[in-house]
């Protein structure tokens, strides 16, 4: 144990003002300290995404960031990715092509393929399935998350 | 009166999706309680030793570390009992929730830590100082058995299931085919870990355990009976759950221990599994070596199979007992007529984990060596493996079809099925012997290609009951209560969709509720298949006598007779002939409230069956394997959602692939576990996973349920390792190449490099 460090965290664009030790984790902070829970941790060593959360619109296992590396950044997370009760295209694709099935794993998906394509609108099909082999699914045979992000893809270009 | 169906067979959207997209899933993790205390296991970092003593002094210097049980704080609590097969040479083997004073795995919890915070729990777990003097280890199940203790050694049990005369059968054998297989050991691994909440209410003087999943009531039976308390005293609270495939849900020792925690300390407690953790200390499955042979005539016509086989159980025997052993026993058969049968197997305890289910327990390993079996016997007698299967499938003319023995407490009949008709469906959409043209021409070209086909039996919706309560409150709310639980497979949705379609309202409007023992009196889970086939039919059972008890009571309001009457999109309305109608929610106001309560009872399973058909490819340099297409065609009996249906059969697969090629719990000779983390425990990512040409098939519906429905969990996952194995023989135009599952880089390679 160490001393707790005074940090801000901005989770979808509000303020937490939270003290953490200098070991604690991101998806731990968001999860605990800022009561955000859709973020799942589900490895803790990187491997299987759940935890995936954007950081400055990029992509990042917050089971692999320390929580006080965070701070003054933009953090996006599942919590904050529907548009009040409109949900986010990519979250209606996943609905529409039956992308989940227990559900744990999807906050990971869903905020890798926004991230990802938000950054990259064209990504092509192969690319596409290399971005996505980095979280796992243990329900869905991942073949309707492939559909529902590319179905996603079009939707979010068409705007 | 039977409508038509609005909602049954219709692939309508999840009623489970909104919240879990969202963000909104309530996972064991998600649950908190003001003042609870975080519970870290203290593990055996040895595979078999005397544990001498347990130093806790440092770990209880810790500011806000209250506690670090060890076995004597426990040794009040039973050991924990069989939920299914229980046998009572088995009870010596179960596990207590702490080691007494013999560790017999690598992960085995030895002492539990109570902490403010789990980062301080986890520091104080790793003060903790045990003193574990080894002991030798038995890791090979097929080898000479071990001690167990001072009495008992680790043949736990044998299993055996017979009908005719194999001795005959061998002896007037034109041929006899002769295997040694292995099957690796596998688990469910689900994405979410297991996790646990113990609190203790004292204003209403019950013991509740959120995270509860699979099996709520008779855990909640269990461990009132375990802890000396009346069963309403102690309830159970499943929320989401994030993937079950029969290892979530079973008492394990940490369910105790948050319990025992919560009574004695007046504290929540909470654990929340690592995954690490999970991969040592949930259940492992599936290891298993079979000696088989079968006797066969000039014909290629089976005339009886004798195995003797082993199975892996790990350090003790937990709530599945003998469960995995049986099915397999049971079930090897498979679509084949076996006029002689004898099988044999040995339960042996070794120094790994321990065993329970996972999906498709017994089937996915006895499929691979059964069709193994007929790949061998068409390799000996020249005749394709295809016509080897055809002659000795069970023809539809002898559904229903008994075996002569039984399993799980049920006899094996199988209910029906057209086994050919199946077949031709598959080979006509793989377009086979087009297949087979082309992959000869590509192997002569100098690739390595080739073609596997695997059948398979499974079995589903096991008995005895399950009972559903359905309620119109008076506000007009639809509430369906089941005993039954949700792994994530869509329960609510397909249950929603029975009581919908019977009823005469809207699946979307319709609350399911599962899980909750304070909400139903009683309940069996999910397992084995059985949601949908029993539940299901408890809904449409519910339902009918709920539409019964509002007509009549609409009859009397609008009066007319309840003949007279039809619920159609919840409006009360008079059949044949125009006039007022009545909202269900105003006849619900008016009778203030409906409700409607039953019970479907069944005493055997029902059976559905498959093929499955894979092209592959190999890459001699790395020992990978390419899944060029994939088919699975699998009988159901009733679609109540296809596109639920589709999901399971391409997740099952996903599994199944990991398991023929990726996923195996390695050990050192000492017992130290090697796949501890999803970096040596592979689980196929959507690199490797192929699209999968699914064809749902409904020629043979249960006579056993009047839906006709039969379940559609496992089909997905049963016979990949054995499609697969006949596929990389194909591919290297060596029959019965592959002996061993799963076939990993290293293995392949060397397969290659023997030719």
């Amino acid at each position: 144990m160490s001393a707790k460090i005074e940090i801000m965290l901005t989770i979808n664009g509000r303020d937490h003002a939270i003290a953490v030790e200098p070991r604690r984790t991101l998806v731990d902070a968001i999860r605990e300290d800022c009561g955000q829970t859709g973020t799942h941790i589900g490895c803790e060593h990187g491997i299987c995404g759940a935890c995936t959360v954007l950081v400055d619109d990029e992509p990042v296992r917050s089971c692999l960031m320390f929580a006080v590396q965070a701070a003054g950044k933009q953090i996006r997370t599942i919590d904050g990715l529907a548009d009040g009760d409109t949900l986010h295209p990519m979250q209606q694709a996943f609905m529409d092509h039956h992308g989940l099935q227990c559900g744990f794993c999807t906050p990971g998906f869903l905020m890798l393929a926004v991230g990802v394509l938000e950054r990259e609108p064209y990504i092509s099909d192969e690319d596409l399935l290399d971005v996505l082999s980095s979280n796992l699914c243990r329900c869905t045979g991942y073949q309707n998350i492939i559909k529902a992000v590319r179905a996603a893809a079009k939707e979010m270009r068409g705007k | 009166m039977t409508k038509p169906a609005k909602f049954i067979g219709r692939s309508v959207p999840r009623l489970e999706d909104r919240p879990l997209l969202l963000g909104q899933g309530r996972f064991a993790a998600d649950i908190n309680f003001p003042g609870q205390w975080h519970m870290r296991v203290v593990r055996s970092p040895v595979a078999h030793g005397k544990l001498r003593k347990i130093d806790a002094s440092a770990a209880l210097k810790l500011p806000g570390v209250h506690a670090v049980w060890t076995f004597a704080d426990v040794a009040h609590i039973p050991p924990i009992g069989f939920r299914l097969t229980g046998l009572t040479a088995l009870e010596p083997y179960r596990q207590r929730a702490l080691a007494s004073d013999t560790v017999r795995y690598v992960g085995e919890p030895v002492a539990a830590v109570f902490a403010d915070d789990p980062y301080l729990a986890e520091d104080a777990a790793d003060l903790v100082e045990l003193d574990i003097e080894p002991l030798p280890v038995v890791l090979d199940a097929s080898g000479p058995p071990g001690p167990f203790d001072d009495e008992c050694n680790t043949e736990a049990t044998v299993i055996e299931k017979k009908s005719g005369d194999v001795e005959a059968a061998l002896r007037a054998a034109h041929q006899i085919v002769e295997l040694d297989l292995s099957i690796g050991r596998h688990s469910g691994v689900p994405l979410e870990t297991r996790g646990l909440i113990g609190r203790y209410d004292e204003a209403r003087n019950v013991l509740a355990l959120y995270g509860a999943a699979k099996v709520p009531h008779w855990n909640r039976d269990r461990l009132a009976l375990m802890f000396g308390r009346k069963p309403e005293s102690v309830q159970l609270f499943e929320g989401h759950v994030g993937g079950g495939f029969g290892i979530r849900g079973e008492m394990y020792p940490e369910d105790l221990l948050v319990c025992a925690a919560a009574l004695k300390f007046r504290k929540p407690i909470k654990w929340i599994e690592d995954r690490r953790e999970h991969l040592i200390a949930a259940n492992h499955s599936r290891q298993q070596r079979h000696k088989i042979r079968a006797a066969i005539d000039v014909e290629g016509l089976i005339l009886g199979i004798e195995d003797e086989f082993f199975h892996d159980n790990g350090a003790y025997a937990r709530t599945h007992a003998a469960t995995v052993p049986d099915l397999a026993a049971a079930m090897l058969p498979g679509p084949y007529r076996v006029p002689a049968y004898r099988a044999v197997g040995h339960m042996r305890l070794t120094n790994k984990t321990p065993c329970g289910t996972y999906r498709s327990p017994g089937r996915y390993e006895t499929t691979f060596v059964r069709e193994r079996l007929i790949d061998a016997i068409a390799a000996k007698t020249g005749i394709d493996a295809i016509e080897i299967r055809r002659r000795n499938l069970v023809p539809k003319s002898a559904m229903p079809y008994d075996l002569g023995f039984g399993t799980l407490g049920t006899r094996l009949i199988y209910d029906s099925g057209d086994y050919a008709k199946l077949m031709d469906k598959l080979l006509t959409a793989a377009d086979w012997p087009a297949m087979q043209r082309d992959l000869a021409r590509r192997r002569a070209g100098g690739e390595k290609v080739g073609a596997g086909f695997a059948m398979f039996v499974e079995k589903s919706g096991l008995g005895p009951f399950d009972k559903v309560r359905i309620e119109v409150a008076p506000s007009g709310a639809i509430e369906v209560v089941t005993g039954v639980a949700s792994v994530g497979q869509g329960a609510e949705t397909a249950i929603a969709q029975i009581a919908a379609d019977t009823l005469g309202v809207n699946y979307a409007g319709i609350k399911v509720t599962h899980g909750q023992t304070d909400r139903i009196d009683k309940g069996l889970g999910a397992f084995a298949s059985r949601v949908t086939v029993m539940c299901g039919e408890a809904t449409r059972l519910a339902a009918l006598k709920l539409r019964e008890e509002a007509l009549a009571a609409a009859a009397e309001l609008m009066q007319t007779t309840p003949g007279a009457l039809d619920i159609v999109d919840s409006e009360v309305v008079r059949t044949g002939a125009p006039g007022p109608s009545m909202s269900l929610a105003a006849l619900a106001a008016a009778t203030d409230g409906l409700s409607a309560e039953a019970e479907f009872k069944s005493s055997q399973m029902v059976y559905p069956y498959g093929a499955h058909v894979v092209q592959l490819k190999l890459d001699a340099d790395t020992g990978g394997v390419t899944i060029e297409r994939y088919l699975v065609a699998f009988d159901i009996g009733k679609a109540v959602n296809p596109m639920l249906v589709e999901g399971q059969i391409m997740g099952g697969m996903a599994q199944g692939l990991g398991g023929a090629l990726y996923e195996e719990f390695l050990y050192a000779e000492n017992g130290e576990p090697l796949s501890v983390s999803f970096a040596d425990y592979l689980l196929p990512t959507a690199r490797e996973v192929p699209g999968v040409e699914v064809i749902v098939t409904e020629d043979a519906p249960s006579p056993l349920n009047p839906l006709g429905v039969k379940g559609a969990g496992e089909g997905g996952i049963t016979p990949v390792g054995a499609a697969i194995a006949s596929a990389i023989d194909d591919a290297l135009q060596r029959p019965g190449a592959v002996t061993q599952l799963p076939v990993t880089p290293q293995r392949l390679k060397a397969l290659m490099a023997a030719d």
